[in-house]
């Protein structure tokens, strides 16, 4: 039998960065990021060319190591299209969200963070699916939920179905 | 001899005789195989599917649940109700695959069946082909089982069923060593090889206890093998229905499925047939030397008696090592056979031999 | 003679062979399609095609009050129905800043570690039973059905309940609940002996499961495995402890680490977190504070505008609820991060260079629920 050992965790005794603080570092890391505040965690709008280099520094950075991807979401805002990142260090105990827009609703394209976290592979093509999102260097972009000859991005705001979609 | 009562030999001679008065003696001979024939093929066919009933139920006990109880009182007419729907069912046929071949399989499986069931001694005279190497034709016979189930897994143009049936023709034809060398291990103790004598030397004690250590362990490796042979137990990766949903016999349907697994439940009969007509007395009962009183007592139950009781023993034993394990990987079954029990079965032989050498058995 | 016979060699193609473990399969727990290349027996990689019971669901929110989307919730992970209305639940509350009952905090967390147990009794039971065990599959379903009795006497739902609102709960629970609560704890600590004895200590279990499909912890953190999957290789992420909500801070119980990562481990986790769920709930249940069952809530319930995000755990992992809100009764876009999607994606990773058998027995080891995969 393995050993199996229980760890019982009164408090987090990991170094964690305050808000403040981390927003400083993150705002210095790329240029042009803008950040707002949620109630629980800083959200910084970065331009679609410099994701893929913010994204590295975030994960490589001694400071920062945000290792864990927690959450990749397509929002269609109305108007740009666009992907929320949520991203948490599971040593630093400190949470970020990213965004990224675009307002090319034909052909929106971003660079793929697959390279940098693994678990977003199957996230981007759940995106590509149903925003229609590309992700430039992605191994397997492919439609994953609907079917291959599926016409259209159903989770845009802009998508009409006459037949599947019953409007009350 | 203790059993005169029950012995038909002088109830057959009058029937052959009858028969050879009557009429040519070619015929006679060509009605007596016909009957011979119609019996047995109605004893295949009321023990499979009472086999297949009391499987039901067995496992049902075991886990804790009822089992068929709606079909006739206390479930009994099930298996006749689902013999009545396979022969209803579609053959659905497939596109491109060996038609011969296709049809054969199941065929050539039940033909095996048959005549392995036709060499074991059912009683004292209940016995149809006594040859004198009645062991080695038993087992020579059952290892062109492994020709169906490949034809089977290989006509039926599908990746699953392939897969099945060549993981079905690698395991049978190791396990078959097992089976023949714990076999030998008693032809080793008895001195013969035919099943009538071999029951026979054993009105003095049981083969099991007669040459106890090696005896019991042969006992062992034999019900092991044998379930191996027979794709059952914790050895049924052939047909594991939750890995290939149903392995070399998937592509079929209707009544050809229905001589599938009836011929698996009849495979099943005739290894714990033989282990018991081997190991455990076949229709010898069960005496202790010097109660006289007691071995009367056991005289009075037929042998046709103690032959099922015993096998139903056996059968019981390998139902219950079905429905407790997890099934084995093909490699961990593989390596079971070549690795362990092929060296604990070749030692064994040369401890009972040892025995029987030095006259150190009972 | 032999250079002929080496170049025609070279002209020879290989394909890779391949088989589809289909979406109609008895083990893939669901409609999943997994198209495996095999040399042999071997598995050499392995493309997972799911879909097959989307149903939309993120899409449907948005035409949805929030008090509608908890009875969508409970169709995603239909095994933890209330881990997954209490995310939502929670994350109204918490944007809204209404403070729920204790009772309410007590009664939620109970239930959802009784959901915990009657899904990982489901887990022994298929898990067993793809490898072969049919009968632990009736033992594990045998005392599930205790704990379904149980959901059902106070919430009228087996399975699906939908007891949960924004607020508190949709009724109180029945008056016997915990009476028959205390029951089954004693009840199922007998028989959770008997698991061990039938499946964890045969011989051909656990050589059919240790050193089967290693998962590192480093690829748990990259791949985003969360639950007791990432647990069993050495991950702590366990959202109860590092995030507590209702009343998991009053309460101690151990957060099990295995450190190997192999099937056996996996198992294993989710054996002794039956304990500690069964300790949870002992330490809960007679503390039930009185009172309301449910905070006063507005009719209409409007987030104001703004992201939320709050995460739960599953008996699967944990599940996140992430909402843009823009002021109005409906959410404007709501991402359900599922334990499932993020489980499946490291398949292909662990399964690599095993047998088809093992691909099944890492398969159920990974405790897949498609609904939760597609949502």
């Amino acid at each position: 039998m393995s050993d199996c050992f229980f760890l019982f965790r009164p408090e987090s005794k990991y170094y964690k960065m305050d808000r403040e603080k981390l927003k400083e570092k993150v705002l210095g890391l790329v240029p042009g990021l803008q950040s707002e505040e949620t109630r629980d965690f800083t959200a910084v709008t970065v331009a679609a060319d410099n994701l893929h280099a913010l994204a590295l520094q975030l994960k490589n950075d001694p400071d920062l190591l945000f290792d864990s991807l927690l959450c990749l979401s397509g929002v269609d805002w109305g108007k740009e299209l666009g992907v929320v990142y949520l991203f948490e260090s599971t040593k630093q105990k400190h949470m970020l969200e990213v965004k990224v827009k675009t307002t090319d609703r034909e052909k929106p394209c971003f660079d793929t963070l697959s390279d940098i976290w693994s678990g977003a592979i199957l996230h981007e093509m759940e995106v590509f699916d149903l925003f229609g999102i590309f992700f430039k260097g992605h191994p397997d972009m492919r439609r994953i939920f609907l079917a291959e000859d599926w016409v259209g991005y159903p989770l845009r705001k802009d998508y009409v179905d006459e037949v599947n979609i019953v409007e009350l | 001899m203790t059993f005169n009562i029950y012995d038909l030999t002088t109830f057959f001679q009058w029937v052959d005789e009858f028969l050879r008065g009557a009429m040519a003696p070619a015929w006679a001979v060509t009605i007596e195989w016909v009957l011979i024939g119609l019996g047995y093929l109605l004893f295949f066919a009321v023990m499979g599917l009472f086999l297949v009933y009391a499987e039901r139920k067995v496992c049902a006990f075991m886990q804790n649940r009822i089992g068929p109880n709606r079909v006739g009182l206390y479930g009994f007419f099930q298996t006749i109700a689902d013999f009545v729907k396979l022969m209803m069912k579609e053959l659905i046929p497939i596109k491109q695959c060996d038609k011969f071949l296709f049809n054969l399989a199941p065929f050539i499986v039940v033909i095996v069946s048959f005549l392995a069931l036709s060499a074991i001694p059912f009683g004292p005279a209940l016995h149809a082909i006594d040859l004198d190497i009645g062991i080695l034709f038993v087992t020579a016979v059952s290892a062109m089982g492994v020709i169906g189930y490949l034809l089977a897994g290989w006509s039926s143009n599908n990746k699953y069923s392939l897969v099945g049936g060549m993981r079905s023709g690698a395991q049978i034809i190791s396990y078959e060593l097992s089976v023949g060398l714990s076999l030998m291990t008693i032809i080793v103790l008895a001195g013969t090889m035919k099943f009538s004598e071999i029951v026979e030397l054993q009105a003095a004690g049981w083969f099991i206890f007669r040459g106890h250590i090696p005896a019991i362990i042969a006992f062992i490796l034999f019900l092991i093998s044998s379930t191996a042979e027979v794709n059952r137990g914790p050895f049924d990766l052939a047909e594991a229905d939750s890995e290939l949903t149903a392995g070399y016999h998937t592509e079929y349907s209707g009544i050809k499925f229905g001589l599938f697994y009836v011929a698996e439940y009849m495979n099943m009969f005739i290894a714990s047939a033989i282990a018991a007509t081997v190991f455990l007395g076949g229709w010898m009962p069960f005496h202790i030397t010097g109660l006289e009183g007691f071995n009367h007592v056991m005289d009075f139950i037929p042998p046709f008696i103690w032959f099922i009781g015993k096998t139903f023993f056996v059968i019981w034993v390998i139902m219950w090592f079905k429905w407790t394990f997890p099934r084995l990987r093909i490699d961990q079954l593989l390596t079971l056979e070549w690795k362990y029990l092929l060296p604990i079965n070749l030692v064994n032989i040369l401890i009972m031999s040892f025995l029987v050498l030095m006259g150190w058995h009972f | 003679m032999e250079e002929i016979i080496n170049s025609r060699v070279q002209d020879i193609e290989v394909q890779d062979y391949h088989i589809n473990i289909g979406p109609q399969h008895p083990s893939t727990h669901g409609v999943l399609r997994l198209v495996v290349s095999l040399k042999g027996e071997i598995v050499e990689n392995l493309q997972p095609h799911c879909g097959y019971i989307h149903r939309g669901i993120e899409k449907m929110c948005e035409k949805d009050t929030y008090p509608q989307i908890i009875h969508l919730t409970d169709r995603m992970d239909y095994l933890s129905a209330h881990m997954n209305n209490h995310a939502v639940c929670l994350l109204v509350e918490n944007a809204l800043e209404v403070e729920v009952p204790e009772r309410v905090k007590y009664i939620r967390t109970i239930m959802d570690e009784l959901n915990r147990i009657a899904s990982h009794q489901l887990f022994f039971g298929t898990f067993a039973n793809d490898l072969g065990a049919t009968t632990c599959y009736m033992y594990g379903f045998r005392d599930r059905e205790k704990v379904l009795d149980i959901f059902e006497q106070s919430t009228g739902g087996r399975m699906l309940q939908s007891y949960y609102t924004p607020g508190g709960l949709m009724r109180d629970i029945h008056p016997e609940f915990q009476k028959n609560t205390k029951a089954f704890i004693k009840y199922f600590r007998k028989k959770i002996k008997e698991y061990d004895r039938i499946l964890t200590g045969n011989v051909i279990f656990q050589q059919r499961t240790k050193n089967v499909g290693i998962l590192t912890k480093e690829d748990a953190i990259d791949w985003g495995v969360t639950g007791p999957t990432a647990r069993a290789s050495g991950l702590s992420c366990d959202v109860r402890k590092h995030h507590p909500y209702s009343a998991y801070d009053k309460v101690t119980f151990n957060e099990v680490l295995i450190p190997e990562g192999d099937t056996f481990a996996r198992y294993m986790v989710r054996m002794h977190e039956m304990r500690e769920s069964m300790n949870i709930i002992e330490q809960l249940i007679d503390n039930i504070p009185a009172g309301d069952y449910s905070a006063k809530m507005k009719p209409i319930i409007k987030l104001p505008a703004g992201e939320y995000f709050e995460r739960v755990e599953t008996a699967r992992g944990v599940l996140g609820v992430y909402v843009i809100s823009d002021g109005n009764k409906n959410p404007y876009r709501m991402k359900f991060r599922s334990p499932g999607f993020c489980n499946l994606g490291v398949l292909n990773k662990i399964t690599s260079g095993f047998k088809i058998a093992d691909l099944i027995a890492i398969f159920g080891s990974l405790d897949l629920v498609i609904p939760d995969i597609d949502r």
